[in-house]
């Protein structure tokens, strides 16, 4: 823990001891808040874990538990929801086995929803690992799931090799 | 850069500037915000690098924000000419240059319509009819270089506002009649005020840009294509209220504009417009960047100093407003996006010829996002008082499949529907209020006879009940009561009285809820019955989905005469539930259709049917 309590250090002293920034740069590091990165957390701007785990849930974009290696994430706001986006995350729920929100056990794929990216004149937009993809139809995105898929099972028979 | 240490320096730089600016220069500005970059002007920008690369002397690229035609991107506009071409691939990219050169136009890449074609900025249908005084500088300005802001005249509102008093610019921006553009609008000027007569030497200016509003974009393309205009507009306000500190929060799902107003934060600091001393003068003012965490009610304003604090983004209640005691409990000034931006186009142009633009309580221009079921989607900017219809029709071009349009959704989440009949109606504040919408921060969404009405309505309850953040009663649980009655209407197990219930429960949530979002929360639903009210009977009473959208009311059927049994929906199908012999027509088999609707969407010959 010592090497991650000192980057923590160097964060908090970045931020001004802001929390939320503080979070948002754990998160991008472990793409999760890890519960002993919270406790220290905690302790280092004395506030009670309750508070930091009041922020830690109240906000979208962090998450308790680990992500997977792809994110793919829906838009649902309205214009994407008028266009079909719904179906969308149907289809991609169905091909990976997991509904919205979730992430797969083998830790490859989370799904998501968004409401609402502002790409609103070319939706549904998918966005798959922070590259956008515009006027999404379910099939299209099955098909990019299924070579994200692909990539990863090849990267697997190499590592066996 | 050089730091400029006074008003005249500053001057001086500009008019050298503006000198080296060669007007007849051909440049060609590439609209890059995230809609292009989504539709690859990336690439198209790759192309074009290597495309001039021998002829750089002729003319040069502009990579900018978004131009506002988004149904249009990639696009470019070539000057001085204003040459306008559409949808491009990086293959369009040396056809372009060589025929720039010579002087000619490339027929197959300008708008066209109904068999017309208009080649310059100025005659395409889209921007014809509107008044670009906010976004029209995004293609004259690559946002990562605030020496073409400046070209422009930019930062000039900021040196003439230095020159005046604090309570003379106050009162300018109050006789201009500037309203907030984020959604409630509230006089401007009066907020300036109220925040400057506070007590106190420590005030705060934010920039509210947690443009949460599905549907609504202008924020973010305002950022991102001309972000100095909005930075400008904050230092003006900053310097007529007397703070020092200034904060710009901008949702995390806007990832460029965070990059771009960062850049252009740095830029402006380097040259001595922001920071320490101002332009030499005993004025300080410093903005930091806050990225949102993902919460739609941050956009409330006390929510979002909440945030800012390092809390959970929680409302509270008003008063005291934050112009009181806001930020750390001091007072705070807190305008959108939109709103900064219109402030250094106030002071230039002097309040008269702002308040001579839009209707007698609206005054200006207003950015909208058109979307949805509609030609020409983007960002357009009218004048206030504009009717919807030819907002919808003439802007828009009305509907892009030939599809009966039948309403429009403004307002957000916190708006409603208004139907066609209403469009005649003008676009200000008031109209839109008395029919039962708002005007909130610009998002226009038209919808068509696919469209159902009560899937909106509950889309709405669904999307409001899940971002309520849950300190109210009426909000928390209030929504959520009204999110399932609609979810049993759509499913065919709504009652008649379920609408009176939805009224009742509607009118109480408006009356008792904290914040803006839960009084405003129930606008759809109310608006969706008084307005489409059939609708709602027809899944009720007859348990039927008139738009062909709510899954447990329709079936998919193929139409054996129209059906070639090309395979591609048997082929395509997750559930296994279409049968048939290549050739022959194909059937779907409905104990196995999981209605997902790809059948319906790879059909190339419109054989399969909603029921």
């Amino acid at each position: 823990m010592t090497e991650i309590s000192m980057s923590l250090e160097k964060c908090i002293r970045k931020h001004d001891s802001f929390l939320i920034p503080i979070l948002q740069d754990i998160q991008e590091h472990y793409h999760y808040l890890p519960e002993e990165v919270l406790k220290e957390v905690a302790d280092k701007l004395k506030l009670p874990l309750r508070d930091v785990y009041g922020v830690a849930t109240f906000y979208r974009s962090f998450s308790l538990t680990p992500k997977g290696k792809h994110i793919i994430t829906v838009c649902l706001g309205t214009a994407c929801h008028v266009r079909g986006g719904e179906r969308i995350v149907s289809a991609a729920s169905r091909e990976l086995g997991i509904e919205a929100g979730e992430t797969r056990k083998d830790l490859k794929f989370t799904l998501e929803t968004v409401n609402c990216l502002g790409c609103c004149a070319i939706g549904p937009i998918v966005v798959v690992d922070n590259e956008y993809y515009g006027q999404m139809r379910s099939q299209k995105a099955i098909a990019l799931i299924k070579s994200l898929e692909a990539e990863e099972q090849n990267a697997q028979i190499e590592l066996v090799r | 850069m050089p730091k400029l240490s006074s008003l005249d320096e500053f001057e001086s730089f500009q008019k050298k500037i503006k000198e080296s600016r060669d007007p007849k220069k051909v440049v060609i500005s590439i609209s890059s915000g995230t809609c292009g970059r989504t539709r690859g002007s990336a690439k198209v920008v790759e192309a074009f690098k290597q495309a001039i690369i021998s002829c750089k002397d002729k003319l040069s690229i502009r990579v900018t924000g978004c131009h506002g035609f988004c149904d249009a991107e990639p696009n470019v506009i070539i000057f001085p000419e204003e040459i306008f071409y559409k949808n491009l691939k990086p293959k369009d990219v040396t056809e372009i240059v060589e025929s720039t050169l010579k002087g000619e136009i490339i027929d197959n890449l300008v708008v066209s319509q109904n068999e017309e074609k208009f080649v310059h900025v100025s005659e395409i249908p889209f921007y014809k009819n509107q008044m670009r005084i906010i976004l029209g500088n995004n293609p004259l300005i690559d946002p990562t270089n605030i020496e073409d802001y400046i070209a422009v005249g930019g930062y000039g509102a900021l040196d003439k506002a230095l020159k005046m008093k604090p309570e003379e610019i106050i009162k300018e921006i109050k006789c201009s009649g500037l309203r907030g553009r984020g959604g409630a609008g509230f006089q401007t000027g009066k907020k300036w005020e109220i925040t400057r007569k506070q007590k106190g030497d420590v005030k705060y200016i934010i920039c509210n840009a947690d443009e949460g509003d599905p549907g609504a974009y202008m924020d973010r393309s305002l950022l991102e294509g001309n972000p100095h205009s909005v930075i400008e507009g904050m230092i003006i306000s900053a310097y007529s209220i007397g703070a020092n500190e200034g904060w710009i929060y901008v949702r995390n799902e806007y990832p460029l504009a965070i990059k771009h107003v960062t850049i252009a934060i740095e830029q402006a600091k380097e040259l001595g417009l922001s920071g320490k001393n101002i332009l030499g003068l005993e004025f300080n003012f410093d903005i930091k960047v806050v990225k949102g965490a993902g919460a739609f009610i941050c956009g409330e304003e006390t929510a979002l100093i909440h945030s800012i604090e390092g809390l959970r983004g929680v409302p509270r209640q008003r008063p005291p407003f934050p112009a009181e005691q806001g930020l750390f409990g001091k007072p705070t000034n807190i305008n959108n996006v939109e709103t900064y931006a219109n402030v250094p186009q106030i002071i230039k142009r002097g309040a008269d010829w702002f308040a001579s633009i839009g209707t007698k309580t609206s005054k200006g221009t207003k950015i909208f996002s058109l979307v949805g079921k509609v030609k020409n989607t983007g960002l357009i900017e009218v004048p206030m008082g504009m009717t919807l219809r030819e907002v919808i029709f003439d802007v828009g071009g009305g509907s892009f499949n030939g599809k009966r349009i039948k309403a429009v959704q403004t307002g957000g989440p916190s708006g409603g529907c208004i139907p066609l009949e209403l469009f005649d109606l003008p676009v200000d504040y008031e109209s839109l209020t008395n029919a039962g919408s708002i005007m909130g921060s610009g998002g226009m969404i038209v919808m068509d006879e696919d469209t159902c009405m009560v899937d909106i309505a509950k889309y709405f309850a669904n999307f409001l009940q899940d971002e309520s953040c849950g300190k109210c009663v009426p909000c928390r649980e209030g929504i959520w009561h009204m999110f399932q009655i609609l979810a049993d209407i759509t499913e065919g197990k709504g009652k008649e009285e379920d609408l009176q219930l939805l009224e009742e429960l509607g009118n109480v949530i408006k009356a008792t809820s904290l914040c803006g979002l839960g009084q405003t929360a129930p606008n759809g639903v109310l608006s969706s019955i008084k307005y489409f009210k059939d609708e709602y009977f027809a899944h009720i009473r007859d348990k039927k989905c008139p738009a062909g959208v709510c899954k447990p009311l329709i079936e998919y059927t193929i139409d054996a005469e129209k059906c070639t049994g090309c395979g591609l929906c048997k082929k395509n199908c997750p559930a296994d539930a279409i049968v048939g012999e290549l050739k022959e027509p194909h059937s779907i088999t409905q104990d196995g259709c999981i209605k997902c609707g790809i059948c319906h969407d790879v059909c190339k010959y419109g054989a399969v049917t909603i029921s």
